[in-house]
């Protein structure tokens, strides 16, 4: 496990640190996940080591948002009088995003012929 | 014999006490939304959010006093983005052969979310710092804070409005594809993912794994684009 750990905190110092130095827009820890895409490719050993360590913390996903989201609780009042504004162009707005980003998926997917099914 | 205001002050001023609030809330938050059947307007983090919430504003604790604790669970929120290459190499034969829809579905699913939100917000007379702020919502938080800084919007809101968006998605996802009968688990997870970030492919991850799997791509992919559309919108609206 700690083994996992330490393979996975150095693929994100790695990734912070090509962030940094490029200074591309993308943060540290997606670039680290390019990182470990091409460490799991490359090496079966790596792989039987991080895929249980990493599933069990992703499976939990969802309690990492916990600490941000009761910051936010304390800033709803910042928004003030613009909060119902903000309220519905945020909820229009990501239904339309999900409704259109799977509809053109679905499309193109059919256009081209790939099947949604088992690897 | 102490008593109990003072025992709570002791260990509310430690951040032991709110580190394992949090991860209580959360498992009080999961577990409702397993007595719901995963419904997802029984949302866990929300659920999780609301309970501490009150908990902060009943014991009138400062919010950096609880984050002494609860940082020990924020941190690991870059160690699992880095985890989530897993669902993607698990996926990856199936992924090279989907490589146009999720070109597609990626293009769309970002423009969408960029262009309506500034033109619903424009329409009803918000000003450009708070445009500035929401254009970039539907990408990850580090990722949105930077550009949101970039347009001249302030990054505290931009977070705010990012989190919102994460839950929205959470929550109008499972109802709003299921009236569209969209049953392909890739193009499910993939507009999740592009919408609503993290939060919502850890909806994605709950419901089928390949649809967690094209979330996080989704995810990925979408904050390195708004990086790019963000900007490009926000300057067409003069």
């Amino acid at each position: 496990m700690i083994q996992a750990l330490a393979l996975i905190l150095t693929c994100q110092l790695a990734g912070e640190a090509l962030a940094h130095w490029t200074g591309l827009p993308v943060p540290g820890p997606v670039l680290g996940l390019g990182l470990m895409l091409i460490l799991l490719s490359a090496s079966a050993r790596i792989a039987g080591l991080v895929v249980p360590v990493g599933t069990g913390i992703l499976r939990h996903i969802a309690l990492l948002f916990v600490p941000a989201g009761v910051g936010v609780v304390g800033h709803l009042d910042r928004l003030g009088p613009q909060a119902a504004v903000l309220a519905a162009a945020i909820v229009v707005s990501t239904v339309l995003a999900i409704a259109a980003g799977a509809l053109a998926f679905r499309l193109v997917a059919r256009l081209t012929g790939s099947e949604d099914g088992d690897a | 014999m102490r008593d109990f205001a003072e025992i709570w002050s002791y260990l509310a001023s430690g951040p032991l006490i709110w580190l394992t609030l949090t991860l209580v809330a959360y498992l009080v938050g999961d577990t409702l939304s397993q007595a719901f059947g995963r419904n997802p307007a029984a949302n866990p983090v929300l659920i999780a959010i609301i309970l501490l919430g009150l908990v902060l504003w009943l014991s009138d604790t400062p919010y950096p006093v609880y984050f002494e604790g609860a940082q020990f669970v924020h941190f690991l929120l870059g160690p699992a983005t880095v985890a989530l290459a897993i669902p993607l190499w698990q996926q990856g034969r199936q992924l090279r052969r989907s490589m146009l829809p999720v070109a597609a579905g990626l293009l769309t699913g970002s423009l969408v979310a960029v262009v309506s939100a500034l033109g619903i917000a424009h329409a009803l007379g918000l000003d450009r710092e708070t445009l500035a702020a929401l254009a970039p919502k539907s990408t990850t938080a580090p990722v949105a804070i930077g550009i949101a800084q970039t347009l001249g919007g302030s990054p505290t809101l931009a977070a705010v409005l990012v989190l919102l968006t994460g839950i929205t998605g959470a929550m109008v996802a499972t109802p709003v594809l299921n009236a569209l009968r969209i049953r392909d688990w890739r193009a499910r997870g993939l507009a999740v993912g592009t919408a609503a970030h993290g939060i919502g492919t850890a909806r994605a991850l709950q419901v089928h794994t390949r649809a967690g799997a094209y979330a996080a791509i989704g995810m990925g992919l979408n904050a390195i684009l708004t990086a790019f559309l963000a900007p490009l919108i926000f300057g067409l609206l003069g």
